[in-house]
């Protein structure tokens, strides 16, 4: 067996997965807080990304452009989940289900509609290296996306952990009713969370065009990834939403690499047949905490 | 406003209700006559998609298993039915049962997973089969056609009937329509119905009463998908062609039933035809208003039902009926409620006193 060839594909699997992971991520931090899957992430995602060329293109440096969209995009999220989504709140979750995906019809339209179907370059995020190790060949993309990727755990595990903001965050995660008996504002923390969350957003859609043109179909098979990978670690839990992501990535890159009869076309159907089988052992994916309810 | 009183079976009551299947019927019937072929073949096909709703109604509005991956089911109806008339000559008409009968087994197989893997879990389960069928068709592309798509011959009405093409194919898919819709509303007004609307609203209890879950959750997930395949070997049929192209086989088509579904009104029977209708009609009213925007203004039109009227076309006329009629001795009707899919669809915020997370 090839080692180089092995970890080549592992390097390429990681580096994929890096940006399904960032994405999941948004999808687990919408989801702890209200309970559901927002199809939309990814054309909020897709529309942020529109944002950060449109500000690259009027003169910002790269990395100012995607700051700049992750702000605008962190108050866009708060202002979706005030606008669109409380007024749904108690509804059944199909209802909050179409609502998404009326949203993800939209925005998928209008971004179309705006910016036209043709893929459009965006400036480098990462200098154009490649540094050999032992034959194995990693390009700074690869690398940098690990990196901030990285720097995205760190600052989220402070926010949770470390902070009174991140304290009311999980508080409403874990209970609504006791958080605002207590005096946090659950409606503010609800806004907050989904603000954050196209704020993740913005910046996956920024690493995937290290990848891909922007278009506004780009995100269509990313979302399923994240999904993937969100599903995989457990769609509470952002630790699983990173380890899911690199999971999926590097099976995917493994499964198209190795498996002759599978080829390009069926390797995203092997990742989602390994989440199936783990999920028959771990029915809340791998990190997930478990439902109990009280009859 | 003063409301009319009605006694459930009493003359005024029947009448009511027969002369509303009369006109119904009468307008079923007379719109091949008065619309031209290309109009009558969109209704053909609003009703093989209200048929794959109903499937679909069966297995997550009455029993609470949310499927985004309907789409996989109705494309191994039209594929079955498009290789077998196509490659090996069988008759159209058995194709559509042995669609059927591969589906159910199928779907039984995927309600396996379901009794472990439960809410929104199943749904992205269920999600990855709406995005591994089109590639599975590409995959075996020297069977099915792949992207470049495969022709079958169309039906044609015998000689005996003198119909058009359009207008025979329009009635053939009517007739299974009005055979599956009656079906569907015996078994959800029956003891087994029942049974799978106790699972929906909650599965520990259905279980307690006697109620053995993974017989019906496994049974009603295949009966789901015949429905599907029933429906999509029927599309074959009707329109000749088929490829892994095909929006109805794709995960857009997953959505369009989810969307037809809900908008019809989830757990009602009839339901699935206003949904059917309104998500094959509205886009293309939409685009002879605006074709720039129509996408924009179909998914502003979504998000806007969906805060007016949660629980569908039905919903909203069994909300208009009861501020106009009373009709006494009427069995209460079955509505979905925010907590019907369990508590790990409705999550932490819809229902805070039932539901506890532990590691």
């Amino acid at each position: 067996m090839d080692f180089t060839l092995f970890f080549q594909r592992v390097v390429d699997g990681i580096a994929s997965g890096a940006i399904y992971a960032a994405l999941a991520l948004a999808l687990v931090l919408i989801f702890r807080s209200t309970g559901l899957l927002n199809f939309a992430q990814g054309e909020m995602a897709m529309f942020a990304t529109f944002l950060t060329w449109y500000l690259a293109d009027v003169g910002l440096p790269i990395w100012g452009a995607v700051v700049g969209s992750m702000a605008v995009a962190l108050v866009g999220g708060a202002a979706i989940e005030r606008v669109l989504i409380r007024p749904v709140e108690g509804a059944s979750p199909l209802t909050i289900v179409i609502v998404s995906i009326g949203l993800f019809i939209a925005l998928n339209a209008l971004a179309g509609y705006l910016f036209g179907y043709d893929g459009r370059p965006i400036a480098d995020l990462f200098p154009s290296r490649v540094f050999d190790v032992g034959g194995v060949r990693f390009s700074s993309e690869t690398i940098g996306v690990l990196a901030v990727l990285l720097a995205v755990c760190g600052v989220l595990f402070v926010i949770f952990l470390r902070t009174k903001v991140g304290l009311g965050l999980r508080a409403v995660a874990s209970n609504p009713q006791s958080s605002s008996l207590v005096g946090i504002s659950v409606g503010r923390m609800l806004m907050l969370g989904w603000g954050m969350s196209g704020a993740l957003g913005a910046l996956a859609g920024a690493l995937l065009t290290t990848k891909i043109f922007i278009e506004p179909n780009m995100m269509l098979g990313v979302l399923v990834y994240a999904f993937a990978a969100a599903t995989l670690g457990g769609l509470d839990s952002p630790l699983g939403a990173v380890v899911g992501g690199l999971v999926v990535g590097v099976a995917e890159s493994l499964a198209g690499g190795y498996v002759d009869w599978i080829g390009s076309d069926l390797k995203l159907a092997v990742a989602l047949a390994l989440i199936l089988l783990i999920l028959l052992v771990r029915p809340s994916g791998l990190f997930g905490s478990k439902e109990i309810a009280r009859v | 406003m003063r409301r009319i009183t009605v006694r459930r079976r009493s003359p005024l009551y029947v009448g009511m209700r027969v002369a509303v299947i009369a006109v119904v019927a009468a307008v079923v019937i007379a719109i091949p006559q008065y619309y031209e072929p290309f109009r009558v073949n969109q209704f053909t096909r609003i009703v093989i998609v209200a048929i794959a709703v109903l499937g679909l109604n069966l297995l997550t509005g009455f029993n609470g298993q949310i499927s985004i991956g309907h789409s996989a089911f109705f494309g191994i109806g039209a594929y079955t039915t498009t290789i077998l008339v196509a490659d090996h000559g069988w008759p159209a008409g058995l194709t559509a049962v042995l669609a059927a009968v591969i589906a159910f087994g199928v779907g039984a197989l995927c309600g396996i997973p379901a009794l472990r893997i439960k809410g929104l879990y199943l749904a992205l389960v269920t999600l990855a089969l709406a995005i591994v069928f089109p590639l599975f068709v590409k995959r075996f592309s020297s069977e099915t056609g792949g992207s470049q798509g495969k022709s079958l011959d169309e039906i044609e009405p015998p000689e005996a009937l003198d119909l058009e093409n359009d207008q025979w194919r329009y009635y053939v898919v009517i007739v299974v329509a009005i055979i599956l819709f009656v079906l569907v509303r015996n078994l959800v007004h029956s003891r087994v119905g029942r049974a799978l609307i106790a699972i929906r609203d909650n599965e520990t209890a259905a279980e307690v009463m006697g109620i053995n879950l993974a017989r019906f959750k496994t049974v009603t997930f295949g009966i789901s998908s015949a429905i599907a395949a029933v429906a999509g070997s029927l599309f074959a049929m009707v329109e000749g062609f088929v490829s892994s192209q095909t929006a109805l086989f794709n995960l857009t088509g997953a959505i369009e039933f989810l969307a037809a579904m809900v908008i019809g009104g989830a757990a009602t029977v009839v339901g699935p035809v206003f949904g059917a209708f309104f998500v094959e009609e509205i886009p293309r009213l939409l685009s002879d208003y605006n074709p720039a925007l129509s996408q924009v203004l179909y998914g502003a039109l979504l998000v806007a039902l969906m805060f007016f009227i949660p629980s569908g076309v039905v919903g909203l006329y069994r909300r208009v009926r009861s501020r106009l009629v009373v009709v006494e001795g009427a069995p209460e009707p079955a509505v979905v409620t925010g907590q019907a899919f369990g508590g790990g669809a409705a999550g932490p915020t819809s229902a805070p006193d039932e539901t506890v997370r532990s590691r």
